[in-house]
């Protein structure tokens, strides 16, 4: 099991471990099951985007348009159920299908004119904010007891409580979880990212690859943005801006590289977990300003990395020094 | 124009008419028409960038043809992709290892065809089905290991094992020997004639021609893109296809020409205890001025890992190293080039060539480096350099500026042996130089390596032709096992004491 | 005939960026001549296009440190954060100092290649991924840049800002110059030296380049540093604008309209080639979008909808499929001709 390419998955976790154990020992109420089920709460929107990035990073791509997919699927929803009256089952499957598809579009964008992901997914990102705009420019409560229903919905274990944003994440996270490993699709996704040209030659459909894991993305974080509208039951269009990024950050914290091919979409949990936890600390120690707010986090994010690293090559050390 | 063999009666697997290539200023292949009986292996020989690459590419829909027809089992054969072609039957190892090297052996061996349990892949049996697979082509490896983790060869066999695994009726196998040792050669033939009587056809490609003529059965040879003529391989002497081939005739190659060893008092370098843990245990060895040391020894025997140590590509633990009677520690590769040194490297696709940079580029880049970013050559400078280069060593390319990976491979390997020829350095490293060349170009590199030792350049040469190294290297040293085990002077170099003292 | 066709055939690539922007303003300027008219008054052009070089003028420095931080296969996000604090820099030593003006770009310049050198550092030393080494910057610096100025928008009065905010030199305006001038050294430097070469190949085989001898990684620090620089620059210009560094908003979103302009200009994110002269083309396309939705009237909804899909339609017009295809009907035509 430890081997090189898990290795950076496990120092991921032993990281965050650290970093709670930390926590625990410094500051009363840390520990314990009441922050667990809030931690896996209030990360689950980040932490399906990121698991759907996950893929798309793995494929060797990036998607720039997840931030403003949320909020577009937001809007969307406010407008159905406020705005049309209709059944917010009914409005949560049209807009998750709206968003899967918007970023099948992109992949058949990215595939066909073999343009940069990069930049099909930043000019998605403009197009999908803008949308959001258009649908509304103010915040809008989205009122309906079937949604109040699904956001007081909760399982309780000891002290926490596992809610309805929750479970939907954990579910989401298996689902990617099988289909990385486990199914055709998924060992596709690792062969293009690992070489594209090489796929290609073995006999892989690299465009039609590219175009199910930009639909698969976009799959996710319309996901996302729906737990969003259940969890806060409202939208705005500032919604999720600077999304991706943290999504990609937490797929990298995870131990995923960005050149593709290497990696493991459980690591979007752990670096989803280990942002939600920095965000943590920072509230229990309650002391910093919104400036150094921003240094303190960009200081841990740095301070996690070299740990990474540090384990990493320890291990690395170790494990050739074992087989010797 | 060739000698057309006479038709055989059963009508032919595959059936190539009129197929036409070209690219960006190279015709790559003109009117090309052959064909393929069904369980016979077939030779496609040509000199670097006659074609044969391509041929392959355009057979399997990599590349899109300009024009002609195929025939596959009498249908029209129009593959759009190489996994179209796959499904139809044509399963095919490309020149350079295409595999992908993030992914576990098992993972590539088995991509594409998982087996399954309950709709989902069961990774127990991948394993087993990928043990299987490996059984097949004899190599004894942990496939959970990642790709990349094992040598180029072991990699090439993996691809081999690869495209066996797919039920073919047609094996496409492009110089899959380049990087194989005799025992491993030996083996993939034993599996090629037992896939030739189960009727699979194989056309194969490769610059060895003993290989040629040990293993096929017809001959097809490619010049500039033409197709030359079919031929029985038993029907045509050695001297005649080498005519066919390059379009003249070639000199024997004379062997032990250069034998008598050089005074040791200049040593060009001398290692002693030379080695790093868990990479390759020590080493001593000493090179004079105008010497030519052969390294030989079996996959992962440590050949490159010496030249990588010397080169300062990987840091050293242990050992001590002088260069022209001086101590030295050389931390990194650009160390060593300052003190003379060049390493041409045994993996050109990775390590090698620099693939979007032009062939100018690509070859002044060592000499620039050395100079410094300071001291530009100047352009008319860089050109007359590197056409001379292209002129001595006759590489292939419509011009200048032409991206280096859009190169033959055989050509690549050229381009990068005249990087290192530019920086006239005083030890060149050589790891598998002769990798995928022609035998024309062959010959002439042995010549030029022939040729520099005599202007006083020192040269060590890792190979796993035991041949060459027979003609050209003035001593052996032979590695096993990541140590020196042994050192073959003078009239003591022979292939039977090569691999009498690997066997041991 | 023949030669001029050879002259076309050398690289079509480098044809594109300039193709797109030369449409896009003959377009415009048949739809309201205004657009392209240009003025001569009080020693000084004004016009549009003017109005579009001088505002285009800090996304394309900057986007210039960025072509060759992606050449190197980098990318580098936190030139935003870098602006901001370069910017609370400089306006903090103009309020609070006696420092002379050139003190005050040098200062803040070096602060820039600071901040690049730390990020160079970290890519490549200790090896942490681009993306995620220059977003821990880019996250931070913003916070770094409040704390310069202890949380407020910092007002000053400089002459020496004045010009370089709205002076002009023999009719054209001061900071053209000074883009023009930094253009042609960072060519200079990379073309008529073998840095640029050096620079492509660690981005295209960083592995290769180390093996015959180039220090890669030394190489990758000073992209980063070069980028920091030219952000700094990009900030002093910024707030010279509005004579005011105000934090919050200063650079926001910078980092990729410079990354699009890079990419407008054909360069690739996976490392190789560097484009300076087409990344100021790409830089000038996206000022000339975004100036046309701004003064076109369409409602403020939807302007980024507007611009999403003009950058589309653009890298669409680019895309080598586009060309295949359309070449593919030219060899046709031709043929067509041919058997007639
Ligand atoms: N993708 C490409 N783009 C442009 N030219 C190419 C491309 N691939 C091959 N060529 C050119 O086509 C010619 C034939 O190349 P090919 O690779 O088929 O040669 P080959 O016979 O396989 O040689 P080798 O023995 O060296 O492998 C060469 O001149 C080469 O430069
Ligand atoms: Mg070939």
């Amino acid at each position: 099991m430890l081997n090189e390419r898990t290795l950076p998955l496990i120092s991921a976790i032993i990281v965050l471990l650290l970093l709670y154990g930390f926590g625990s020992i410094a500051y009363q109420g840390f520990f314990g099951l009441r922050l667990a089920g809030y931690l896996l709460t209030d990360n689950a929107f980040i932490i399906v985007t990121a698991v759907g990035m996950a893929f798309v990073i793995l494929s060797g791509g990036i998607d720039l348009s997840v931030g403003s997919m949320i909020a577009f699927v937001c809007a969307l929803m406010a407008l159905l159920v406020v705005k049309f009256q209709i059944h917010p089952v009914v409005a949560i499957a049209i807009s998750v299908c709206v968003g899967t598809l918007f970023g099948t579009v992109m992949g058949l964008v990215i595939a066909i004119f073999k343009i940069q992901p990069f930049i099909v997914t930043l000019a998605g990102m403009f197009l999908f904010r803008g949308l959001g705009y258009v649908i509304n420019t103010q915040q809008v409560k989205i009122d309906h007891p079937f949604m109040s229903s699904l956001s007081e919905f909760g399982i309780i274990i000891g002290q926490g409580e596992l809610n309805f944003v929750a479970i939907i994440m954990i579910l989401f996270l298996a689902l990617g979880v099988i289909i990385s490993r486990y199914t055709r699709f998924g060992h596709n996704v690792y062969a293009i990212g690992g070489d594209a040209q090489s796929a290609a030659l073995i006999g892989v459909n690299v465009p039609w690859t590219t175009v199910k894991v930009y639909a698969l993305s976009g799959f996710y974080s319309s996901v996302a943005g729906v737990l969003f509208a259940v969890a806060t039951g409202s939208a705005y269009p500032e919604i999720g801006i600077a999304v991706e990024l943290d999504a990609i950050a937490a797929v990298v914290l995870g131990g995923t590289l960005l050149t593709g091919g290497v990696g493991y979409v459980f690591g979007a949990f752990i670096g989803g977990m280990t942002f939600g936890v920095i965000q943590q600390l920072i509230n229990f120690d309650g002391t910093l300003n919104a400036a150094s707010t921003r240094i303190v986090i960009g200081a841990l994010l740095l301070l996690f990395i070299l740990l990474q690293k540090i384990i990493l090559v320890w291990a690395k050390k170790f494990s050739a020094k074992g087989s010797d | 124009m060739g000698v057309l063999e006479p038709v055989v009666d059963v009508q032919p697997l595959l059936e190539i008419k009129n197929i036409s290539k070209g690219f960006a200023g190279v015709q790559a292949l003109n009117k090309v028409s052959f064909s393929i009986a069904p369980g016979e292996i077939h030779a496609l020989l040509g000199e670097n960038g006659a074609g044969k690459s391509t041929f392959i590419k355009v057979l399997t829909g990599v590349y899109t043809r300009d024009s002609g027809k195929i025939l596959f089992d009498g249908q029209d054969f129009h593959a759009t992709s190489s996994g179209h072609a796959q499904t139809q039957g044509v399963s095919t190892v490309y020149q350079e290892v295409n595999l992908i090297p993030t992914m576990t052996v098992t993972e590539n061996l088995t991509l594409l065809q998982q087996p399954k349990r309950f709709g989902l892949i069961s990774p127990k049996r991948a394993k087993q089905r990928a043990l299987e697979m490996l059984e097949r082509v004899g190599l004894n490896i942990d496939p959970s290991k990642q790709l990349d983790s094992y040598s180029i060869a072991v990699q090439q066999l993996v691809a081999i094992a690869r495209a066996i695994g797919t039920k073919a009726k047609l094996l496409i196998l492009d110089e899959p020997t380049a990087s194989l040792d005799a025992k491993e050669v030996l083996r993939l033939f034993e599996l090629m004639r037992q896939l030739k009587s189960q009727g699979i056809s194989i056309i194969f490609v490769t610059h060895f021609l003993d290989q040629v003529y040990e293993i096929t059965d017809r001959i097809t040879v490619l010049r500039n893109g033409s197709f030359i003529g079919t031929y029985a391989t038993k029907k045509l002497p050695q001297a005649e296809l080498i005519h066919a081939m390059v379009g003249k005739s070639l000199d024997e190659l004379t062997s032990g020409s250069n034998r008598e060893t050089s005074d040791s008092a200049d040593d060009v370098l001398r290692i002693q205890n030379f080695g790093k843990q868990r990479f390759l245990k020590p080493v001593d060895l000493s090179i004079a001025k105008g010497e030519i040391v052969g390294l030989a020894g079996m996959l992962g025997s440590g050949r490159s890992e010496l030249c990588e140590i010397i080169f300062g590509a990987q840091a050293v633990d242990q050992g001590s190293m002088e260069i022209a009677q001086n101590a030295v520690h050389i931390k990194s590769p650009k160390q060593a080039i300052d003190h003379g040194l060049g390493y041409c490297p045994e993996d050109r696709k990775i390590d090698g060539i620099i693939a979007e940079l032009s062939v100018r580029e690509n070859m002044i880049l060592a000499l620039q480096a050395k100079r410094g970013w300071l001291k530009p050559i100047p352009m008319t400078e860089q050109k007359a350099m590197v056409e001379s280069m292209i002129e001595r060593l006759s590489i292939k390319t419509p011009n200048l500026n032409k991206p280096i990976g859009e190169l033959s491979g055989g050509n690549q390997q050229k381009v990068i042996l005249a990087r290192w020829l530019l920086t006239q350095p005083t030890l060149l490293l050589l790891d598998e130089p002769t990798r995928g060349i022609d035998i024309g170009a062959h010959h002439d590199i042995i010549a030029i390596m022939k040729e520099l030792c005599e202007q006083g350049m020192s040269l060590l040469v890792a190979s796993s032709e035991l041949e060459e190294l027979v003609i050209f290297a003035h001593r052996v040293v032979v590695m096993k096992d990541r140590k020196k085990v042994m050192e073959l002077t003078g009239s003591d170099i022979s292939q039977k004491s090569i691999v009498n003292a690997i066997a041991q | 005939m023949k030669e001029r066709k050879k002259f076309l055939d050398i690289n079509p690539k480098i044809w594109g960026p300039i193709f797109s922007l030369v449409v896009i303003i003959v377009i415009m300027g048949i739809i309201d001549p205004g657009f392209i008219q240009i003025e001569f008054k009080d020693g000084r052009l004004y016009g549009s296009l003017i109005d579009i070089l001088v505002r285009a003028t800090p996304t394309a420095i900057i986007a210039l440190g960025m072509a060759v931080v992606i050449g190197t296969k980098g990318i580098d996000l936190s030139v935003g954060s870098v602006v901001a604090i370069c910017g609370a820099v400089a306006a903090v030593l103009i309020v609070e100092t006696q420092l002379p003006f050139f003190m005050v770009v040098i200062v803040s310049v070096l602060v820039g290649g600071g901040i690049g050198f730390l990020n160079g550092i970290m890519v490549s030393f200790i090896g942490i991924q681009p993306i995620i080494a220059t977003l821990i910057l880019m996250v931070s610096g913003r916070g770094i840049a409040q704390l310069v100025t202890g949380g407020r928008a910092v007002s000053f009065d400089s002459t020496a800002m004045d010009i370089i905010g709205s002076g002009a030199l023999l009719a054209i305006p001061v900071r053209l110059w000074i883009m023009t001038a930094l253009v042609l050294c960072t060519v200079l430097l990379l073309r008529k030296t073998a840095l640029g070469l050096f620079l492509e190949s660690v981005g295209a085989n960083a592995k290769a380049s180390r093996l015959l001898g180039i220090e890669a990684r030394m190489l990758k620090v000073i992209a980063y540093i070069f980028s920091g620089m030219c952000a700094a620059v990009a900030g002093m210009i910024l707030i010279a604008d509005v004579s005011t560094a105000e934090i919050n908003r200063l650079g926001l979103w910078l980092e990729l309209d410079a990354i699009l302009a890079v990419v407008l200009a054909g360069a690739s994110l996976n490392g190789g080639r560097i484009y300076l002269g087409l990344t100021i083309i790409g830089a000038l396309i996206i000022q000339t979008l975004t100036t046309i939705i701004f003064s076109s009237g369409v409602p403020v909804e939807y302007n980024l909808i507007v611009k999403a899909c003009i950058i589309l339609a653009v890298l669409l017009i680019q895309s080598e499929t586009t060309k295949n295809y359309v070449s593919q009907l030219r060899t046709k035509s031709l043929e067509n001709r041919h058997a007639e």
